[in-house]
């Protein structure tokens, strides 16, 4: 192995061997950095942060059937996470039901298998959910979850208003990276905004939306395409929203955001905080909001997964940690960390034990929760915190000057630079400049990772089939005129929550309330670009 | 169903700049769809990449459609998040090599020239 020859960080910022106040000439605190809690909300969003309260370990789970999923939901939250997340499965990600052809192979095997509110209901079983706040991993499917989960809680006696938790809900970066789409952009955004304006006056403790770089990142993007396209596509919602006709207080105070945790320590750190003072200012500058919550920005967080390695499995705890000490120093929110054995499969439970115990020991040894926005001042981070800020205008501007971030979707142009960032990274491993432990160095000779894989039964495809002809059977027809009411709201504009909750309510299943809406809609084709 | 394609579409680059011809066939095939392509394209390889843990339905159905259609003799490749225990029962299956997370671009590129190159052989091809 080689001395590494260029110094830099993934976005392509070179690194230089010593930084000095001579690096920030000109630095103004006030300006650039503020008090936790104030403009710009450089050092953080809360005036007190984790003094007063941790972030929320909130740990990204779901398999095999909903049972399945509620027992480890039970044992997460036994063990000291302090927030829920829901992983669907691929067949409700993309909105439809188990007993689709297209569903074969794919039942319980990536998240949980639901279908209709009777695997909701079973799903949550003994969650008080006016007292935990749930983050649902959904996008194209968003509207049938969110709803799903209204109708849950009102079975159990609570109602909207009370809710707390997340919906992802973000559509433009799977156009972008993670491709998990149903219909074209236009009606999807429609969605969006349908749900933004359902919420403001439903769920004010809810977040609509979760507008997320992690995947984009993941795809192979470079931090600073990270913080740019995530950013810019939450300008892009936000104007989608006044668009409708919304009041900018209304909805923007429940925007909130997901960053991945990747490698290079200092970038990450940098990344949380630029992002922090960018949206500050970009959301004074176009919209002028009287609620500062309309451009505080929030956080969940998530270590990279794609630097996992599935040599040496066991090397992933140090990563996966590392990781999260970036996050910590960052200033976010909320948490997942990644399990050692997901090269090979979904978190078995003591890999996840060993994740969440991770953050818990950052929480409670460390002492890093004792003061804010420690690396405030260095030299270093404030340098990287303004070159990722150029860089993020750099890409504005390109992406303003195409027309916009959907614009920019159609002619292929985000999805292009991530396709070329992976490439180049591929390249750098092939190459031998980027070294990655186990993979093309420090190998060890191993055919089987000595650890255990969780598999999921491909009998539960069956049951789960059996499960919902058994649904399908005994729910009546009251869900017809449901779906009926949701084609004519799809149809004509109105607001597609009331419908879609009146739909769930009557068990018609995500698949059928998807089909009525692709209906409607159409289907988004994948262009192909590589 | 799956919607990742980080591994997909850069080995299809990385073939494509070691000299193949590569049919990208975009997200969300069907075993069908996969076969229908390769017949009509007249494709030597089938390379399938697969994140959702539903790779033995889909390695399995794609080589038993193959062999119905007369591709048996097709090169049928992949990889992604796939337990090594699953490996054996995928070669079974006729899936000639699995490439798990790590995998090397030379290495894969190696492979499919040989594994080609071979099957033209025993075609009768040049």
């Amino acid at each position: 192995m080689g001395a590494k020859r260029r110094f830099r960080n993934s976005s392509g910022i070179d690194i230089q061997e010593v930084y000095t106040a001579a690096d920030l000439d000109g630095f103004d605190y006030r300006r650039e950095l503020g008090f936790p809690g104030e403009m710009p909300y450089t050092r953080g969003p809360y005036p007190t942060m984790y003094r007063a309260r941790p972030w929320t370990i909130r740990m990204f789970s779901g398999f095999g059937s909903a049972a399945d999923t509620n027992k480890r939901y039970h044992y997460l939250l036994e063990q000291g996470q302090t927030g829920l997340s829901v992983a669907f499965h691929l067949p409700t990600l993309l909105g439809y039901d188990s007993d689709h052809p297209r569903a074969r192979g794919e039942v319980g095997k990536c998240g949980a298998a639901i279908d209709s509110l009777a695997d909701m209901e079973t799903l949550l079983d003994g969650i008080p959910l006016d007292k935990v706040s749930t983050s649902m991993t959904i996008n194209a499917t968003a509207i049938v979850a969110l709803c799903l989960y209204v109708a849950v809680a009102e079975k159990q006696g609570v109602s909207p208003d009370k809710l707390r938790g997340t919906v992802q809900n973000d559509i433009l970066k799977e156009y972008i990276a993670q491709k998990e789409w149903a219909f074209p952009i236009q009606p999807s955004l429609r969605i969006v905004v349908d749900m933004f304006e359902w919420c403001a006056s439903n769920m004010p403790e809810w977040n609509t939306i979760s507008v997320s770089g992690y995947h984009i990142r993941e795809a192979g993007a470079t931090a600073l395409q990270e913080l740019a396209f995530t950013l810019i596509d939450g300008l892009t919602y936000v104007e989608e929203g006044v668009k409708r006709g919304l009041k900018v207080d209304e909805f923007a105070p429940r925007i909130s955001f997901f960053w991945d945790l990747h490698n290079d320590f200092f970038e990450e750190i940098a990344k949380l905080r630029a992002a922090r003072r960018i949206w500050a200012r970009e959301m004074v500058k176009r919209y002028h909001p009287n609620d500062e919550r309309s451009y505080t920005l929030r956080a969940h967080m998530q270590t990279a997964g794609v630097t996992l390695t599935a040599q040496q499995p066991l090397n992933n705890i140090a990563r996966t940690a590392l990781q999260a000490l970036a996050g910590v120093l960052g200033g976010g929110q909320s948490m997942h960390t990644n399990s050692f054995d997901e090269t090979y499969a979904l978190p078995e439970e003591q890999a996840v034990t060993v994740a969440l115990r991770t953050q818990q020991i950052l929480q409670a040894e460390t002492g890093l929760t004792n003061t804010i926005d420690p690396f405030a001042g260095s030299y270093y981070v404030e340098k990287v915190t303004n070159q990722l800020e150029e860089g993020f205008y750099a890409y504005l501007e390109r992406i303003e000057g195409m027309g916009g971030m959907v614009a920019a979707i159609e002619a292929g142009f985000p999805q292009m630079e991530i396709a070329d960032a992976a490439s180049s990274y591929q390249s750098l491993i092939d190459s031998g400049e980027q070294i990655v432990v186990g993979v093309n160095g420090y190998q060890t000779p191993e055919d089987d990772p000595g650890i255990p894989i969780l598999e999921i039964d491909d009998r539960l495809e069956q049951e789960q089939v059996a499960r919902l002809a058994e649904l399908r059977e005994r729910r009546g027809k009251g869900y017809l005129r449901a779906l009926e009411s949701v084609r004519k709201a799809a149809f004509g504009g109105a607001n597609l929550v009331p419908p879609i909750l009146e739909a769930v309510h009557a068990y018609a299943t995500a698949g059928e309330i998807m089909d009525t809406l692709r209906d409607v809609f159409g289907e988004y084709r994948d262009p192909g670009y590589f | 169903m799956d919607g990742h394609d980080r591994g997909a579409k850069v080995v299809a680059r990385l073939l494509r700049d070691a000299g193949f011809e590569v049919i990208y066939t975009g997200l969300y095939q069907t075993p069908e769809a996969i076969v229908a392509t390769a017949l009509q394209e007249d494709a030597d390889a089938i390379g399938i990449s697969v994140l959702s843990a539903a790779h033995r339905h889909l390695f399995g159905e794609t080589a038993r459609l193959m062999r119905e259609q007369g591709l048996g003799d097709v090169v049928l490749f992949g990889g992604g998040i796939i337990p090594p225990s699953d490996i054996r029962l995928l070669e079974q299956m006729g899936v000639e090599r699995v490439f798990l997370p790590g995998a090397s671009g030379p290495d894969i590129v190696a492979f499919l020239e040989e594994a080609v190159a071979r099957t033209r052989r025993s075609d009768g091809q040049a």
